[in-house]
C-alpha cells in the first residue's frame, strides 16, 4: 500500500466533519429528549393505536397496533402507486406516440396536453380535482347510473362487486393459460430459428387467455355474479349506496392527478425513445420487406425500449414518491396515517419520521435495483 | 366526363369529388357548430342515436372523397397530408375538431361571458360563470399572504430592485462580462439577502449613516496615499473595517446621533405568503442548491473513496425520499437535533430542507454532464499542468454545465412546482392561501376560480422558464 498524506488528509477531514455533525445532532437530540422526558425506542409499534382510518385494504380499527396502522398506510400508498403507474403508462404511451403522428391535429393536441399538465404543480392539480372538480358531482340520491351499474357521486365512485364461486379454479385456469403461452412462445422461437416457420403466437395467445378461463366457467363450475350498489336512505336527506365497492373521492382525485401529471413525462420519454432510433433503421427494415407493423414490432420497439425504460423507471419512482401528497387531501396513505396521525398521538418524531423515510427509501431503491437489472439484461451486448 | 366510381376518388373527377366532399365536410362542421353555439339541432328530425353520429359519418365521407393524391391543388394536398392521410387519421381529426368546437362555448361562457367581474362582495356572483370578483377581492392575499397591506410596497420595491439588478447581465459590456460570474454567484445573492432581510422582513438595521459617512471620508483621504496596485483591495476592506472600528470601539452612541436609521416594522415570516413567498423560496433554494449540488457531483466523481461514498450516500438518500417527508423532518424532527436555546425560523428551515433535497437532483444532473465530457478534455487539462481545481474551474465545469442546461432547468422547474408543499410546515404560499380563502365563510364555493387562477399563474411561470431554458440550450450549443 502506497498511501500518500495528500490522499488521506482530505478524506480524513471530510469524515471527521461528517462524524462531528452527526455527533452534534445526536448529542443535542439526547439532551432534548431527556429534558422533555421522551424516551427513544420503537416499542410503541406494538401498542394499541386507538385511531380509525377511513379507507383501508386490510381489516383495521382503533384496537389494532401502530404497526398495523403503518401497514394500512403502506398498502394504501402502494395501491395508489400501482393504479397510477398503470394508467400513466397507458396514457403516456398513447400521448407519446400521438406526438409523433404525422396528423397535425393529433400531434398538436398531444403537445397541448403535455405542455398543459406538466407545467402546473401536482399539488394544485390534486386540490383542483378534489376540492373543485369532484365537489361538483351530484349527491348520491341525484346520481345517474353509468351503464346502469356505476354511480359517480360526491361521496365517491360506486362500482359493482364481483362475487365469485369456485374462484380458485378460475385462477388456476389463468395460470394454466400463462404457462401454455410461455411454452408455445419458446417452441415458436425454436421452430423459427430451426426451420424459419412462423407460428401465429399472438393469435394463439389471445385465444388461450380467453378460452381457458371461459372453459372454467362452462365446465369448472365457476360462477360470477355482480353485486350492484343500491341507494339506501339513512335519514330524510341523507342517502348512501350499499353493496358493491366504493372508491373514496380522495383515491379518485389522487390517482387521476398523479396519472395525468406523470403521463406527460412518460409521453416525453416515449417520444424521445422512438425518435432516438435512427432513421436508417426504419428504412433498412422497410427495404428488406418488413411490413410497417413488423418494422415497429421487430426493429423500432426493441431499440426504443432501451432508451425509454431508464427515464420511465425514474417517473415511476417519482409517482410513488409523489403519492405522499395524499396527505394534503386526507387520503390515508403512509405519510398521513403514520407520519401524521400516529406522530401526533405518540410524539415519537424521530422514530416515526425515520421509519417513514426508510420505507420510501427501501421502495425506491428496490425499484431502481430491479430496473437496473432489467436494463442490464436488455442492453446492447457490445463486442 | 368519365364514369364516377364513388368508392375510389380519383383525379379525373377531381372537381366533382372536391365539391361533394368539401360540402359534406362543411355540413358536418356546420351541424356541430350550430349545435354547440346556438344549441340548434340541424338533424333533430332523425333518431337520437343517428343524429348524434351523423356529423361524424358525413365528415368522414367528405374527407374520404377529397382524399385524392397529387391533386395539383396545393392547399388540398397540404390538408390531406396533415389531417387526412387515411381513414383512421380522418376519424381522429374529425373527433378532435368536434371536441374543440364543442368545448369552446362552455369554456368561453364560464371564463368571460357569464362571469362576473364587478363589485366586491359575493352577491354579484349570481351567473353560471366564474366569479372573478372573488379573485379581485382576495388578490392582495394571494400575492402577499398575511403581509400587512400598508407595508406591501416593501415587497414590490424589493422585487423590482432585484429584477433590475438581475438583468444587469443583459446590459453589461464586454469589458465587464468577465465579472458577471462573480456578480451572480456572490454579490447578487448577497444583495438579494440584504433586500429581503431589511425590506421584506424589516430586520434591524445595523448600519449607522453618520459613522458610515465618517468612515467613507476618512478612507478616501487615506486612499490617496495608497499605491494604485493595492487600491482595489484597500477599498474592498478598509472602509468596512473603519466603520466597524468607529462604531463599536472608538465612538459612543451619545456623541454621534446624526442620520441614524430605525428599522422598518418587523414582519415575521409567518405572515409572509402568497406568490411572493413562492418567489422568495424558489429564489433562495435555487441559489443554495446549485453550489451544494455541484460539490456533491464532484464528490461523487472524486478519486477518494471515502468522499465518494459519503456523496453517494447523500445523493441517494435525498433522491429516495419524497419532499413532503423531508419537510416533515424539518418541521418536527430537526428542532430536536439543535441545542435547546437555538431557534431557527421555520421559513429558513424549509429553505434548508428544500435546498438539500433539490441539491441531490442537481448533483445527479451535473454528474451526467461531467460523465458526458470526453476523457481527452481531462487529459489535455492535466497535460497542461493544471491541478484538480484549476482543471475543473477553467476546463471541465464550463463545458459540463453548458451540457446540462436543460437538466438544470428541469430541476429548477420542479423546485418551483414543489414550493406549494411548504404547507406542511405551516407556511402558506399561493396554493395555501387559496385553501385558506376557500374556507372563509363569506366566500364559500369558489374553489374552482381560485385553482384556475393559480394554475394559470404557475403555468405561465413554468412555461416561460422551460422556453427560456430551451433558448439557452440553443444559444450555448457547441458542436463537438
Amino acid at each position: 500500500m502506497n498511501l500518500k498524506l495528500k490522499d488521506i488528509v482530505p478524506q480524513l477531514i471530510t469524515v471527521i466533519a461528517v462524524v462531528l455533525i452527526f455527533g452534534f445532532f445526536t448529542y443535542n437530540a439526547q439532551i432534548n429528549m431527556e429534558n422533555r422526558g421522551i424516551d427513544f425506542g420503537y416499542g410503541f409499534l406494538s401498542q394499541e393505536s386507538s385511531f380509525d382510518v377511513q379507507f383501508s385494504l386490510i381489516e383495521y380499527d382503533g384496537s389494532h397496533s401502530y404497526f398495523r396502522a403503518y401497514l394500512v398506510g403502506l398498502l394504501n400508498t402502494i395501491l395508489v402507486s400501482v393504479i397510477g403507474i398503470i394508467i400513466a403508462t397507458i396514457l403516456g404511451v398513447i400521448v407519446g406516440v400521438a406526438r409523433l403522428s404525422p396528423n397535425y391535429l393529433i400531434n398538436k393536441f398531444a403537445a397541448f396536453y403535455v405542455e398543459f399538465f406538466r407545467n402546473i404543480p401536482l399539488l394544485l392539480q390534486i386540490f383542483f380535482w378534489y376540492f373543485a372538480a369532484l365537489r361538483a358531482l351530484p349527491l348520491p340520491q341525484d346520481a345517474e347510473a353509468i351503464f346502469g351499474v356505476f354511480f359517480l357521486t360526491i361521496k365517491g365512485l360506486y362500482v359493482p362487486a364481483f362475487i365469485w364461486q369456485n374462484s380458485h379454479i378460475f385462477f388456476y385456469s389463468i395460470v394454466a393459460a400463462i404457462i401454455a403461452i410461455t411454452v408455445i412462445r419458446i417452441h415458436a422461437k425454436k421452430v423459427q430459428e430451426n426451420q424459419g416457420k412462423q407460428i401465429p403466437v399472438f393469435l394463439i395467445s389471445i385465444g388461450l387467455i380467453f378460452i381457458l378461463p371461459l372453459l372454467s366457467f362452462l365446465i369448472g363450475g365457476v360462477r360470477l355474479s355482480f353485486e350492484v350498489p343500491v341507494l339506501k336512505q339513512l335519514a330524510t336527506t341523507s342517502f348512501i349506496y350499499e353493496g358493491g365497492v366504493s372508491l373514496p373521492p380522495e383515491l379518485i382525485a389522487l390517482t387521476l392527478s398523479l396519472s395525468l401529471y406523470t403521463a406527460t413525462f412518460i409521453a416525453e420519454c416515449v417520444r424521445a425513445g422512438i425518435q432516438g432510433v435512427g432513421k436508417g433503421q426504419k428504412e433498412a427494415a422497410a427495404s428488406i420487406g418488413l411490413t410497417p407493423n413488423q418494422v415497429l414490432k421487430l426493429v423500432i420497439m426493441p431499440q426504443a425500449l432501451r432508451i425509454i425504460i431508464p427515464p420511465t423507471t425514474n417517473q415511476y419512482l417519482n409517482l410513488t414518491k409523489n403519492s405522499s401528497l395524499a396527505a394534503a387531501i386526507a387520503y390515508p396513505d403512509l405519510v398521513l396515517v403514520f407520519a401524521g396521525t400516529a406522530l401526533m398521538q405518540t410524539g415519537k418524531a424521530i422514530e416515526i419520521v425515520s421509519i417513514t423515510m426508510f420505507t420510501y427509501l427501501t421502495l425506491s431503491i428496490s425499484i431502481s435495483i430491479l430496473m437496473n437489472w432489467y436494463n442490464k439484461k436488455i442492453a446492447i451486448q457490445e463486442k | 366526363m368519365s364514369k364516377i366510381n364513388f368508392l375510389k376518388p380519383d383525379k379525373t373527377n377531381l372537381n366533382t369529388f372536391l365539391y361533394l366532399g368539401s360540402s359534406l365536410f362543411f355540413i358536418s362542421l356546420l351541424d356541430v357548430s350550430l349545435n354547440s353555439f346556438y344549441s340548434f339541432n340541424l338533424t333533430g328530425f332523425l333518431p337520437n342515436f343517428l343524429s348524434f353520429l351523423l356529423p361524424l359519418i358525413l365528415g368522414f365521407v367528405g374527407l374520404y372523397f377529397i382524399r385524392i393524391e397529387f391533386s395539383g391543388i396545393k392547399k388540398l394536398d397540404l390538408l390531406n397530408k396533415h389531417i387526412n392521410t387515411n381513414n383512421f387519421n380522418a376519424i381522429l381529426s374529425l373527433l378532435i375538431i368536434f371536441v374543440i368546437i364543442k368545448s369552446i362555448p362552455p369554456i368561453l361562457s364560464w371564463f368571460v361571458i357569464d362571469a362576473s367581474f364587478a363589485g366586491d362582495s359575493k352577491d354579484v356572483c349570481t351567473g353560471s360563470g366564474a366569479c372573478w370578483t372573488y379573485i379581485k377581492v382576495w388578490l392582495r392575499r394571494f400575492m402577499y399572504g398575511m403581509y400587512p397591506n400598508a407595508e406591501q410596497w416593501r415587497i414590490n420595491l424589493s422585487f423590482v430592485a432585484l429584477v433590475l439588478l438581475g438583468s444587469v447581465g443583459y446590459f453589461a459590456t464586454d469589458k465587464f462580462k468577465k465579472y458577471l460570474t462573480l456578480y451572480y454567484v456572490v454579490i447578487y445573492p448577497l444583495i438579494a439577502f440584504l433586500f429581503i432581510f431589511f425590506f421584506i422582513s424589516g430586520g434591524p438595521v445595523f448600519f449607522d449613516f453618520s459613522y458610515g459617512i465618517i468612515a467613507a471620508i476618512l478612507s478616501i483621504i487615506i486612499g490617496f496615499f495608497i499605491p494604485s496596485k493595492f487600491r482595489f483591495y484597500y477599498f474592498l476592506i478598509v472602509p468596512f473595517a473603519l466603520y466597524i472600528v468607529l462604531k463599536y470601539f472608538i465612538f459612543f452612541e451619545e456623541y454621534v446621533e446624526l442620520g441614524k436609521l430605525d428599522g422598518l416594522n418587523w414582519v415575521e415570516t409567518g405572515a409572509w405568503g402568497g406568490l411572493s413567498l413562492t418567489f422568495i423560496i424558489s429564489f433562495f433554494c435555487l441559489i443554495f442548491c446549485f453550489p451544494i449540488g455541484m460539490a456533491f457531483a464532484l464528490g461523487r466523481r472524486s478519486g477518494f473513496p471515502l468522499i465518494r461514498y459519503i456523496s453517494i450516500g447523500f445523493i441517494e438518500f435525498w433522491r429516495g425520499v419524497p419532499l413532503i417527508t423531508v419537510l416533515f423532518m424539518s418541521a418536527v424532527m430537526f428542532p430536536m437535533f439543535l441545542p435547546e436555546d437555538f431557534f431557527i425560523d421555520k421559513l429558513v428551515r424549509a429553505i434548508i430542507a428544500i435546498s438539500l433535497f433539490e441539491a441531490a437532483y442537481v448533483a445527479e444532473v451535473i454528474r451526467g454532464g461531467l460523465q458526458a465530457l470526453p476523457r481527452g478534455q481531462y487529459e489535455a487539462a492535466k497535460s497542461l499542468g493544471m491541478g484538480y481545481w484549476k482543471m475543473h474551474i477553467f476546463v471541465i465545469l464550463p463545458q459540463a454545465l453548458k451540457l446540462v442546461i436543460p437538466g438544470i432547468a428541469n430541476t429548477f422547474l420542479a423546485l418551483v412546482k414543489d414550493t406549494p408543499l411548504i404547507f406542511v410546515v405551516g407556511l402558506l404560499e399561493i396554493v395555501g392561501m387559496l385553501n385558506l380563502a376557500k374556507t372563509n365563510p363569506k366566500w364559500l364555493g369558489f374553489a374552482m376560480e381560485g385553482y384556475v387562477f393559480a394554475a394559470i399563474i404557475f403555468w405561465i411561470i413554468c412555461y416561460a422558464m422551460s422556453k427560456y431554458s430551451y433558448n439557452l440550450e440553443q444559444k450555448y450549443k457547441t458542436d463537438r
